[in-house]
């Protein structure tokens, strides 16, 4: 025994590769989409389908299911899950479910709009805490702005019922926004109001660039979706709008992860994973292409994980176009293209997606690395570029003055 | 201040904590409130706090324990009971184990 210990217990940092001294476990979180219902019908969601779509819930896992699925997450070493949809509470089993995740020793993260939070389930989530913060989604600051966005009367009051509930339980969460143009206007009203409510922890977060419908079913909803999209310039200042370090913070970024990938898909953790409201394995909820997709009624998690998942994350990139563009692309790590998007937009695995292209851009002309019009994947001396973004802005001036900085 | 830790009585794990054996790592996750703070605290053992943990069943006194632990890490019982208490103590006040009789 160590007769110098002194503090036998110690907080876990699981998140931290060095916590775990005999190796990670195979999986660290699990996203579980208990729905894709929700009572409200937002503009912009990649996923909803109407709350009362009695051949959506019929197909659902049943409560069984979902425990037998986080029983074997917990077996496989997962701490944390995440409860989402559609909107999870409406689950008329949310509470014995949640109960049973955290009856095996898993946090649990929910995502929810807060509007059928009851009296009932703050009080659960007070005495058995999800030990991970909620996040509660937030979509306008009157009633009107929120009938706009959600398609749902009444979604306004009864999603400030809810965070009243959880704010008077002391339950910790984090609001979200959203931008769109309904609500555009009302940001500074937002923050201004997240500020003074008890248990909403530091800024809250935005969803601001929008995915198309993730199971690409509705090219209506779609074209409204790319309606709502913001232009990249746009973008940028609305990211510099939102966070004063965000230059810093962006050369910090590509100065750490410039680099190109070739025709490697896949460069997500290997230790997570998500099961949709069917029971189906996915690397992401995001992405339902067939052949990235594992159906959890016919095996196990287990052989989801350490037989399936591996060779998901082998795949490799064959579309011309994305080996000529995204393979060469040094800014591959800034761009959010990955399989999901290029399902969603085009059903495939490894398609270049305009939008995001854009938006990659501007962001690296932003800080100029690249120059307006350029094209990333053409530029042959990034390396030199990125070391120059982390030299001091004596060294940036003295190179722009001898002619030295391209950009 | 006196100890509120008996040699003279048995302890075992809180039904308030669910314990959890992953990668080798002794995980003890509060199921209730008021162990850790509201969100993000799991707790680790730490070997000794491991070794003691492990034998704390429920039914032996806590003295019991003492002594087998002495016995086999060849320690003196002084040193040994002042680890017991130290950990016990230190679960007591976060409520992660209960007293059994």
């Amino acid at each position: 025994m160590s007769p110098a210990a002194k503090a036998f217990t110690r907080k876990v940092e699981s998140g931290r590769a060095d916590f775990w001294k005999a190796g990670r476990p195979r999986l660290a979180r699990l996203d579980i989409e208990l729905t894709e219902r929700c009572n409200n019908d937002c503009v912009h969601c990649s996923i909803n389908l109407p709350d009362g779509d009695d051949e959506a819930k019929r197909r659902e896992s049943t409560t069984a299911e979902i425990k037998n699925i986080l029983a074997e997450a917990a077996s496989l070493g997962c701490l944390s899950v995440r409860f989402t949809g559609g909107e999870p509470l409406l689950r008329e089993d949310f509470e014995e479910t949640y109960m049973a995740a955290r009856k095996l020793g898993l946090r649990v993260r929910i995502f929810t709009n807060a509007t059928l939070v009851t009296p009932r389930l703050a009080a659960v989530l007070k005495k058995v805490p999800p030990l991970e913060k909620m996040e509660v989604s937030v979509y306008g600051m009157t009633s009107e702005t929120s009938e706009k966005v959600t398609g749902n009367p009444g979604a306004y009051e009864a999603s400030r019922r809810g965070i009243g509930l959880l704010s008077g339980h002391g339950i910790p969460f984090v609001l979200k926004g959203v931008v769109v143009p309904d609500t555009k206007g009302e940001m500074d009203r937002f923050e201004a109001w997240a500020r003074e409510i008890s248990g909403a922890a530091g800024r809250p977060a935005y969803a601001v660039l929008f995915d198309l419908r993730s199971r690409r079913d509705n090219e209506a909803k779609n074209d409204r979706i790319r309606e709502l999209r913001m232009g990249p310039r746009e973008y940028v200042e609305l990211e510099s709008r939102l966070r004063k370090s965000h230059a810093g913070e962006l050369r910090g970024f590509v100065a750490r992860f410039a680099g190109t990938s070739g025709d490697r898909l896949f460069a997500c953790l290997a230790d997570t994973g998500s099961v949709d409201a069917y029971g189906r394995f996915q690397v992401c909820l995001l992405l339902r292409h067939p052949e990235t997709v594992f159906d959890l009624k016919k095996s196990s998690l287990r052989s989801a994980v350490e037989e399936f998942l591996p060779k998901v994350r082998e795949m490799r990139a064959s579309d011309p176009a994305y080996l000529e563009r995204c393979g060469r692309c040094f800014l591959k790590a800034l761009c959010l293209l990955c399989p999901a998007r290029s399902w969603t937009e085009h059903g495939t695995l490894d398609t270049p997606v305009e939008y995001l292209c854009g938006i990659t851009h501007a962001q690296a002309v932003s800080i100029g690395v690249i120059r307006e019009g350029e094209k990333s994947w053409a530029v042959a001396d990034w390396r030199a570029r990125v070391e120059r973004l982390t030299a001091s802005p004596k060294d940036r001036e003295t190179a722009r003055i001898e002619g030295r900085e391209e950009c | 201040m006196e100890s509120p830790i008996s040699l003279d009585s048995a302890y075992g794990p809180s039904e308030d904590v669910v314990v959890r054996e992953i990668e080798g790592e002794l995980i003890i996750v509060p199921l209730v409130s008021g162990i850790g703070d509201l969100e993000d605290e799991l707790f680790t053992l730490n070997e000794t706090g491991r070794a003691i943990w492990q034998r704390l069943d429920g039914l032996r006194p806590l003295r019991a324990v003492v002594n087998e632990l002495a016995a086999e890490f060849d320690a003196p019982a002084g040193r040994i009971e002042e680890d017991v208490v130290g950990l016990l103590e230190e679960l007591a006040r976060r409520k992660m184990i209960v007293r059994k009789g």
